[in-house]
């Protein structure tokens, strides 16, 4: 197969003359997306058949650190066009996860306060941040999970319904709209138009329903793959197992050309063999997506195979993804693929 | 060793919708043996096939974490609270 990155022949310590700087901004908001594709190449050594080349979308270059950046940049500005948000409302939405962080961001950026109710036991990094942006956070009981979350907002929009701006990014539009404005267009460019498959994560829909749009009007041959938890009871935090979860009303299955169910263990093995083999340290969600796309490539004579990477690892080193991780070794990776190996057989 | 054990939502599939139920046990891994019988498929869902507690979730006594107590071999007295959290909170 061709090369598809020009780029990946020159040394990465190319001279200064040849950097290019990133474009001069007036907002931090102007700084979302354009991220890089890395081609996974050292945790995929000797696994995949040569005209297979397997990609990520490394969303953690986003400013707020994830690839939420777009859709709520997106839901906000659309918020703003239709006059739901203006000045003395405040943005409030229920989240544990990196969408609360970059709601806290772009309402800084805009001036906007922003509230974000969010499960107590989500991560003290994610608290940290989002304070440190300026919102407020807003505490719902852990054994209620984000549903529970979801109502205490509820509640309290009810209570004091004209003060409040709910983006709601499990219903707005304006979020797949953001990854078929941006995330599609991206990662056509990127491998010039050579896509064949592209898989993610299933948090709100979001991610995979956009992008997938968009790849299958420039190709109604790519295949959507969509990747959730194996069960309800699970450790992997962004990811929505939708069978026993309120359904986004901007998820439609019917779209998808496939699903795919990972195990929470499947996907931290992953994560740490990313980390020391790959080099790349990510979030829990970003090991389940690898954990699925190198399954689908594996599976491939021929093709070129993109998923997304939501986050880095940094703000999940307190989390319990890095209990027990101390003795990994690359065999274990090994061991993981020889069980998908025997899953295989056993099915066909 | 009657206890009070709190169950999440993802679990309650397995105790017909409520969020709090009765179960017995002189530990923690006894008071999960106990839930099993009560609420089958519950354990695979606490513990991995080796019999540990899965990474991914944890599990309060009285409001202590009991990976800072005695793992599963924690004691339990009569009347005691214990909570089954998932390590995360949704996170979209």
């Amino acid at each position: 197969m061709a090369t598809i990155f020009q780029s990946s022949q020159r040394s990465p310590a190319a001279s200064s003359e040849e950097h290019v700087p990133a474009a001069r901004a007036n907002s931090v908001l102007e700084l979302i997306g354009n991220t890089p594709l890395l081609e996974i190449t050292r945790v995929t050594e000797g696994l995949l058949r040569p005209g297979v080349r397997l990609f990520a979308k490394l969303e953690g270059f986003n400013p707020g650190g994830s690839v939420k950046d777009r859709a709520v940049r997106h839901m906000v500005e659309f918020g703003l066009r239709r006059g739901e948000l203006r000045p003395g409302k405040t943005i409030i939405d229920s989240t544990s996860g990196n969408t609360g962080i970059a709601l806290a961001m772009v309402g800084a950026a805009l001036g906007y306060p922003v509230e974000i109710v969010m499960a107590s036991n989500v991560s003290r990094e994610r608290k940290k941040i989002i304070e440190a942006f300026g919102a407020k956070p807003i505490y719902s009981d852990p054994l209620e999970g984000s549903d529970g979350a979801m109502m205490v907002a509820r509640k309290i929009i009810a209570d004091n319904p004209d003060r409040y701006f709910k983006p709601d990014q499990y219903n707005n539009e304006a979020n797949p709209l953001a990854h078929f404005d941006t995330t599609g267009p991206e990662i056509w460019h990127q491998t010039s138009g050579r896509i064949t498959h592209f898989v993610a994560g299933i948090g709100t829909g979001g991610t995979v329903m956009g992008t997938g749009r968009y790849l299958k009007s420039r190709n109604p041959a790519v295949r959507v793959i969509a990747v959730e938890p194996d069960d309800a009871m699970h450790g992997l935090e962004g990811l929505k197992h939708m069978a026993s979860s309120i359904v986004p009303g901007i998820f439609h299955a019917e779209e998808l050309d496939q699903r795919m169910a990972v195990s929470t263990e499947d996907a931290y093995e992953m994560v740490y063999a990313l980390g020391q083999i790959e080099g790349v340290l990510v979030g829990q969600s970003c090991g389940a997506a690898l954990v699925a796309a190198l399954q689908v490539a594996r599976g491939l004579r021929e093709g070129c195979v993109v998923t997304v990477f939501p986050d880095f690892g940094d703000k999940y080193l307190s989390t319990n993804l890095w209990i027990g991780w101390e003795q990994w070794r690359k065999e274990r990776l090994l061991k993981l693929v020889s069980k998908w190996n025997a899953s295989e057989s056993a099915t066909t | 060793m009657p206890v009070k054990v709190r169950v999440p939502t993802p679990l309650r599939r397995f105790t017909g919708g409520i969020d709090e139920v009765a179960a017995a046990g002189e530990s923690v891994r006894a008071v999960i043996e106990d839930l099993e019988k009560r609420h089958p498929g519950m354990r695979e869902r606490l513990l991995d096939d080796k019999g540990e507690l899965r990474r991914f979730v944890n599990i309060y006594l009285n409001g202590d974490d009991i990976r800072f107590l005695n793992q599963l071999n924690s004691q339990v007295k009569d009347g005691d609270d214990i909570s089954i959290v998932p390590a995360i909170a949704g996170g979209e």
